[in-house]
């Protein structure tokens, strides 16, 4: 009778308790962020498919510029075959891999967009205009997305080491921090600017 | 923001502001922008258009959702705090929350007038779910080749009439219908290059002041004391004029207002949220 009273106060009393060490909203951030990262993937892939269009119209006009197109077609290449899987998200070296890989489309891009300043039937192509559009509003999409995940890891970092999520995310799941990402490349300074103000 | 958020919570003491301190924590990324409120379909917080333009553009956005059932919003915003365009729109997009919560379905016409020449926009700020239809090649194309020419000719309200108008034509389409549609734009943009902003364009300036504007004009002073009956015949209205001097088709059938009513001052976001879609004009 004792007993029973007493389990019955305990149970509800643990229940509330392991939620509160994060049995729950631990892998809930950890979910939101692996979703985040894959929103990331999706912008990048859809940048690497407006490459070959690019590739083909560029060359319509500009043929000769062949290395600079060799080079973005390579970068692309490499960089489609740098698969980055959610779970490997709490290794920094496969990010920086997948990062520099990225880095190196997105120089290849900056300098196709420098050589098309000398080619003005190129400059005023529909179908270039069209692509640049588009590949503008890619890069303008990958940025957000990386903010996007960035905020996701922070606040799932944050959650796994501070209490009292830090028991459970230790206990439970052995929980990692995962890595921010930031996208250093040379065409950096081409990119929107990110002011955390 | 912050401001509000603490008051609202006084009156739970130590919990409340605890967790208002908790709140504001983990919404300061969000949060650390202001932005103008959402004070209706035509928030114009850089007072560029006359109340009468304004009415018109209200119940032209009010007839496209009633119409398609997406979300377009324009907004003119005096000062961007230093973020480029394309980075203020979508956070505008997402403090709003702009379209369906599921469909993420919203659309924000965006004008930076004390920007500097060239970054002025327009800009159009898409939501995830009609980024199939609305896309960067499109938005493109509406921004800077019907809007900027207007907004360079000083026309700000036919800009974005025009650009409404376009938008909402393709709204209604199918993804396969919209990219055909952008295709053929495309296409038309590359025989009229520099035609249009020569004789036709004038032509569409005059029409705009000689037969739109008085028409939305007159019929927006009828507007004032009815509500969604008068809003319906406005639109219809602007539909008959923009369809009877060849305009594409308008927003599309009749949109009767009457059933829901309110706009303006009971708008609000459906809970949408925006990823970075669209494109932004050379204004």
């Amino acid at each position: 009778m004792m007993f029973d009273r007493r389990l019955a106060l305990i149970a509800p009393l643990a229940a509330a308790s392991l939620a509160g060490c994060g049995i729950n909203s631990v892998p809930t951030a950890e979910e939101n962020a692996k979703a985040k990262w894959a929103n990331v993937q999706a912008d990048y892939q859809r940048r690497a498919d407006l490459i070959p269009n690019l590739v083909a119209t560029v060359k319509g006009f500009a043929k000769q510029e062949s290395t600079v197109l060799v080079q973005v077609t390579q970068a692309r290449a490499s960089a489609t075959q740098t698969v980055l899987k959610p779970e490997d998200l709490t290794d920094p070296a496969k990010v920086k891999q997948f990062q520099q890989a990225q880095g190196a489309v997105s120089a290849a891009l900056v300098n196709i967009r420098n050589i098309t300043e000398s080619y003005p039937d190129l400059k005023s192509n529909a179908n270039f205009i069209a692509l640049q559009s588009q590949l503008e509003g890619t890069e303008n999409r990958i940025n957000i997305s990386i903010k996007d995940y960035n905020e996701a890891v922070q606040a799932y970092n944050t959650r796994i080491r501070t209490f009292p999520d830090a028991i459970g995310a230790k206990i439970f799941y052995g929980a990692k921090a995962m890595t921010t990402y930031t996208a250093t490349s040379a065409g950096a300074e081409n990119a929107p600017k990110v002011d955390f103000n | 923001m912050a401001g509000s958020m603490l008051t609202r919570f006084r009156p739970y003491s130590i919990w409340g502001a605890l967790c208002a301190l908790i709140l504001l924590v983990y919404a300061f990324p969000a949060f650390a922008q202001s932005f103008p409120p959402l004070s209706g379909r035509v928030v114009d917080a850089a007072n560029l258009l006359q109340p009468d333009q304004k009415a018109a553009l209200e119940a032209k956005l009010a007839a496209v959702e009633q119409a398609t059932g997406h979300q377009v919003v324009i907004a003119t915003i005096p000062d961007v705090q230093g973020y480029p365009l394309a980075d203020y729109g979508y956070r505008l997009g997402r403090s709003w929350a702009i379209g369906d919560k599921a469909k993420n379905d919203g659309l924000i016409i965006i004008l930076a007038p004390n920007n500097p020449a060239g970054q002025r926009g327009p800009r159009i700020e898409v939501g995830y779910g009609l980024e199939p239809l609305v896309t960067d090649a499109f938005s493109s194309i509406v921004a800077s080749s019907m809007m900027t020419p207007k907004l360079n000719a000083g026309d700000i309200s036919g800009a974005l009439n025009a650009g409404v108008d376009a938008i909402a034509a393709q709204i209604k389409l199918t993804p396969e219908e919209a990219a055909k549609r952008t295709a053929e734009l495309s296409a038309q943009q590359k025989k009229s290059k520099g035609a249009v902003d020569g004789g036709a364009f004038l032509f569409w300036i005059i029409v705009f002041f000689v037969v739109i504007l008085p028409l939305v004009g007159r019929m927006s002073r009828g507007r004032l004391h009815s509500s969604g009956m008068g809003e319906a015949l406005l639109w219809t209205a602007v539909n008959v004029a923009s369809s009877a001097i060849g305009d594409r088709d308008g927003g599309g059938g009749g949109g009767w207002g009457g059933g829901g009513g309110g706009d303006g001052g009971g708008f609000s976001g459906g809970g949408g949220s925006f990823g970075g879609g669209g494109a932004s004009g050379g204004w």
